[in-house]
């Protein structure tokens, strides 16, 4: 996330919008393409294997991953990821809303980039 | 058979008023919902009642029963709301008084109890999602309320109820309470109760499907979001239904705003359970209908659960929380050192190591965990946050920040530090058949 060549590169915010929520210790985001024709593209970048490399401290437990193929949409369901969540995290975000911009801010898995 | 029209009047315990009394005005509604409970609400509203036994209802429900009782009223519309929170009939109690200040006569004001199953539990019962049971805890309970459907609130409409008030009732259930009324839906059209539902979960946060919570500028602009307004359902007698807001009203209803609320506080998209239902909205189809229109329709359902949810509340006591800021040529460096100067003073004078959080807001704070940070902010704010079981202790946190303003690094002011209560919730399950929802009317 910190490389700086990030600026250079699309990331998920480009191509899909995203809305976060929780229940207990577990996050969820949706994301959605804008366009059928990047689906393909945000399958390939936001697979549960990347968000756990991407933020080994944050999300400690395993990633689901439900499909909407006709609606272009995915639903990432993070396990204990959220800092022990509303009860217990001391994060000033407690609920972890702002995770779905953690998800649109990851580079998109473009050839090369 | 004409669309039943059911809006939302609030989405959260402190959601908007005026936007709710311009709905029920102009947007001719059969049935507004106004949905005020979140799990710690209730744990906290509890912690209202055993401080003052005729309090522990939602705060807003004064202002609120004052502006929409005459609104609902004139329009003839059903008013269903869990503002009861953790005491229904002392909020019961108030709107009847507000009615009969406003000289509303013949309203029949329905109040729903029995959530709170505190006396059913034994103190071995397991959680739902975790290891342990009640007795495990450790902590005071406040509170436990189970999450009852649409079969409790149905009564109260057929008892011919203006207003219906109660506490822990599910959300999507008092949106498909009215519905299944209105078309005569049987609580096992499992298809029906899912589509209901499915209504019932798009509403229930109230402008997060009108284009609240949703708009990123230069992506996802939002015309006039301080004037949003809230959602409209207009539902036919399948299930199906076109989302929709009052013309003039800010905000957007889109296929995008539609499908981030779908999904929202989803698992797996094919298993929502509700008390009524577990719903299927794997397969919806969402199309455009015209500007500021959505049809929603396809959702299903197969048998609901045969237990309902349990909220248990804890006294968790204190959460503190005090902060500095730093500004100009190098407040980052100075916002570190404040940090380690808090920090090593809270271990080795008070002993304070543990609940303890330190963040750099403008450089690490809410994705600190996550490992991202920004690394050029010149104004930046220390910010401490530590959870206490007791008041003294989150006030001696309080104390070591204030007293950098005179022994910590250069530059540093803006000193806020504030104490409040916390709570702690737990879930369990409980089978439905001990629960007994109860109804009790009343006319002004």
């Amino acid at each position: 996330m910190n490389n700086p060549r990030r600026n250079a590169c699309r990331i998920v915010r480009d191509i899909a919008h995203a809305r976060a929520g929780d229940k207990g210790n577990t996050s969820n985001v949706n994301v959605w393409a804008y366009d059928a024709a990047d689906f393909e593209l945000l399958k390939l970048t936001l697979t549960p294997e990347r968000i756990k490399r991407e933020f080994p401290d944050l999300v400690r437990g395993k990633v689901d991953r439900y499909v909407i193929e006709h609606l272009h949409g995915l639903n990432l369901v993070m396990h204990d990821a959220l800092e022990g969540g509303v009860n217990r995290s001391l994060n000033l975000d407690s609920h972890g809303k702002s995770w779905s911009y953690l998800i649109l801010g990851l580079a998109l898995e473009e050839g090369g980039a | 058979m004409p669309a039943f029209r059911i809006g939302t009047g609030a989405g959260f315990s402190s959601d908007r008023l005026d936007p709710a009394v311009d709905l029920v005005e102009r947007g001719k509604l059969d049935a507004l919902v106004l949905e005020c409970l979140g799990e710690r609400t209730v744990a906290f509203s509890h912690r209202d009642r055993m401080a003052d036994p005729a309090k522990g209802y939602n705060s807003h429900l004064k202002r609120r029963m004052q502006a929409l009782l005459p609104a609902c009223a004139a329009a003839g519309t059903t008013m269903i709301s869990n503002m009861g929170a953790a005491n229904p009939r002392a909020a019961a109690a108030r709107a009847i008084e507000i009615a009969r200040e406003l000289g509303l006569k013949g309203l029949k004001i329905a109040c729903i109890e029995g959530d709170d199953v505190s006396a059913l539990v034994p103190a071995n019962q397991p959680f739902m999602d975790e290891p342990g049971s009640l007795a495990d805890v450790g902590m005071p309970i406040v509170g436990m309320n189970a999450y009852i459907g649409a079969d409790a609130i149905i009564p109260a409409l057929q008892a011919g109820a203006n207003i219906i008030i109660g506490g822990r009732l599910a959300d999507p259930s008092m949106f498909l309470a009215p519905l299944a009324h209105h078309f005569g839906w049987d609580s096992t059209d499992m298809p029906r109760m899912g589509a209901g539902s499915l209504v019932g979960h798009l509403l229930e946060c109230g402008m997060q499907i009108t284009g609240g919570y949703f708009a990123d500028p230069g992506v996802k602009d939002v015309t006039k979001l301080a004037e949003c307004g809230y959602p409209i359902a207009e539902v036919q007698s399948d299930g199906s239904a076109v989302i929709t807001k009052l013309p003039g009203t800010g905000g957007c209803v889109t296929t995008s705003t539609v499908k981030e609320q779908l999904l929202y506080e989803v698992h797996d998209p094919s298993r929502y359970l509700t008390p009524d239902v577990t719903a299927d909205f794997s397969r919806v189809q969402i199309a455009g209908d015209g500007a500021d229109r959505v049809k929603v329709s396809h959702a299903s359902g197969t048998a609901r659960p045969r237990t309902l949810k349990v909220t248990v509340g804890f006294d968790g006591g204190f959460q503190g929380e005090a902060g500095v800021s730093y500004a100009g040529p190098a407040a980052q460096e100075r916002g570190r050192l404040a940090a380690d100067v808090v920090r090593d003073r809270l271990a080795r004078v008070h002993g304070i190591t543990k609940d303890l959080r330190i963040d750099l807001i403008g450089v690490s704070s809410l994705f600190a965990t996550a490992g991202v940070s920004a690394s050029d902010a010149q104004d930046v704010r220390l910010h401490v946050t530590m959870r206490a079981p007791s008041r003294e202790t989150a006030e001696t946190m309080l104390w070591e920040v204030e007293s950098l303003l005179c022994c910590g690094p250069a530059g540093g002011g803006g000193y806020r530090g504030s104490i409040v209560p916390c709570v702690m919730t737990k879930s369990l399950l409980i089978e439905r058949e001990r629960v007994t929802p109860t109804l009790e009317i009343f006319v002004t």
